[in-house]
């Protein structure tokens, strides 16, 4: 086939279709247009206002690291000023997330980023590889979310951030969307889409990649010749998400804007105020300061049922109503989160929900 | 028909190379030509849609991959005739969906790639 040049430039030759517009680019402009979409993305809502602290969430797979290549060259061309970290959360899965590290830590020298790690075992006192070990890897990816949230909070806390952008590209909130439809979840379905959650609160969260595909993300990373590292979790992801995905995939051969429709059409749902009121009010857990809607938050909640050794009972809410009622004293030697604190000048009511979006 | 053979340079990334032996770069071999008798006879009815004879391209390529290389989970790799969807190809450094995806025909000496992208974030 003859060589065609780039629909951009004109001159040069066309390396890439890209999928949301179709349109047939050279490198040079390839990455040119991913980089100012991105840079839009961030300005049009606002993300980051001068000498904030960012914290880059970072697992040394492709979105988090050209997330944080991406930051670092918008940071220096636009002049954000912005402080960047790395922030790393250690699951501790043998095999897994150690060779991930590897990664984070490259991460680290090449961007000149200062690289914070937090461990599962330092913070709950539990590795997954311990969970799994006694529950087994049946509700193991419930547990690894739930402390993986808390955890980035507190990571985040002790960089004293105000921010952490994570790498959720479109493919992964068109993905949230439909699974939060298929589950009836319509109360998180327009969070799901929001680009930055947690307003003035708690610490903010956002996804400049929100429009980026990860067909683009990909590319951009081979391109780049960035240093990632891509090996599913050891202990499978969640079956109903790779379901999600695949189901996604297939759509996205047949129409490539099915993407951004989707991501459009969870926008577009407009909670109603009678729905938003079933959530509940947030509030601060009594053992460890986290936001919490019950009594005692998720993570300490199923930490206590680890404790127990009753863990797999832990993960419903009635299961965990039941839990609290049922909790007499503490078990004296049980372990438990150290104490959480925002900083003074965030600390406030609290009253968002505590919006999970995807993995 | 000729009998000749191509050298193609094969890459895996983003954990496809999972699949084949955890080896990212295989160099290989293949008939610059579809032969008449497919490599192995489970490859008939697929291949059967396209006359024998015709040009070694990437729909080719990936079935004598499949027949020669791949370790496990050929579903990983191959749905209906073509790459399962998220793997991304590239033929020498570009996007396989500007160069014909399958019936690109391929060349002595080209570097084929195949990126999965549903592996981590
Ligand atoms: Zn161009
Ligand atoms: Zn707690």
């Amino acid at each position: 086939m003859a060589p065609r040049n780039c629909a951009l430039c004109k001159v040069s030759r066309a390396i890439l279709k890209r999928p949301k517009t179709g349109q047939q680019i050279c490198k040079e402009c390839f990455f040119h247009v991913f980089e100012t979409e991105v840079h839009n993305t961030i300005t049009e809502a606002n993300l980051f206002k001068l000498g904030d602290r960012v914290a880059i969430g970072a697992s040394g797979g492709k979105d988090s690291t050209v997330l944080a290549y991406v930051m670092k060259t918008l940071n220096e061309r636009y002049s954000y000023g912005l402080n960047l970290f790395l922030l790393s959360i250690d699951e501790g899965i043998t095999g897994y997330r150690d060779d991930s590290l590897e990664t984070v830590k490259r991460n680290q020298e090449q961007y000149k980023m200062p690289l914070k790690i937090l461990s599962y075992d330092e913070l709950y006192g539990w590795t997954m590889d311990a969970i799994v070990a006694q529950i087994g890897t049946k509700n193991n990816c419930t547990f690894c979310g739930v402390f993986r949230r808390q955890a980035l909070d507190r990571g985040a806390v002790m960089l004293e951030v105000d921010h952490i952008v994570t790498g959720h590209n479109a493919d992964d909130i068109a993905e949230t969307v439909l699974m939060n439809i298929m589950r009836g979840d319509i109360a998180r379905l327009g969070r799901c889409t929001s680009i930055c959650t947690q307003g003035e609160d708690t610490i903010k969260r956002s996804k400049p990649f929100k429009y980026a595909y990860e067909k683009e993300i990909v590319m951009y990373a081979y391109f780049k010749k960035l240093d990632y590292f891509s090996t599913e979790c050891i202990y499978s992801p969640e079956a109903y998400r790779g379901h999600a995905r695949v189901f996604l995939k297939d759509l996205e051969a047949a129409r490539p804007s099915t993407i951004i429709d989707i991501i459009h059409s969870g926008e577009a749902f407009e909670v109603k105020e009678e729905v938003k009121a079933v959530q509940k009010a947030q509030q601060t857990c009594r053992r460890c300061g986290y936001m919490s809607s019950n009594d005692l938050c998720k993570a300490c909640t199923l930490l206590e049922g680890l404790e127990r050794g009753a863990a797999a009972i832990a993960v419903t809410d009635k299961a965990r109503r039941k839990l609290v009622t049922m909790e007499g004293g503490t078990i004296d030697t049980m372990r438990t989160i150290p104490y959480f604190q925002l900083p003074s000048h965030k600390a406030g009511v609290n009253s968002s929900g505590l919006a999970s979006s995807s993995s | 028909m000729s009998q000749s053979t191509l050298s193609i340079k094969v890459e895996f990334g983003g954990g496809l190379e999972l699949l084949f032996s955890n080896q990212r770069s295989h160099k290989v071999s293949l008939p610059s030509h579809v032969p008449t008798a497919p490599p192995d006879a489970n490859t008939t009815s697929e291949q059967g849609k396209k006359e024998s004879g015709r040009p070694a391209d990437i729909t080719y390529l990936m079935y004598w991959m499949r027949d020669n290389l791949l370790k496990e989970r050929e579903e990983l790799f191959i749905e209906n005739g073509t790459v399962r969807p998220g793997i991304l190809v590239l033929v020498n450094d570009t996007d396989w969906e500007l160069e014909g995806e399958g019936e690109y025909v391929l060349q002595d000496g080209d570097e084929i790639v195949f990126i999965s992208t549903l592996h981590g974030g």
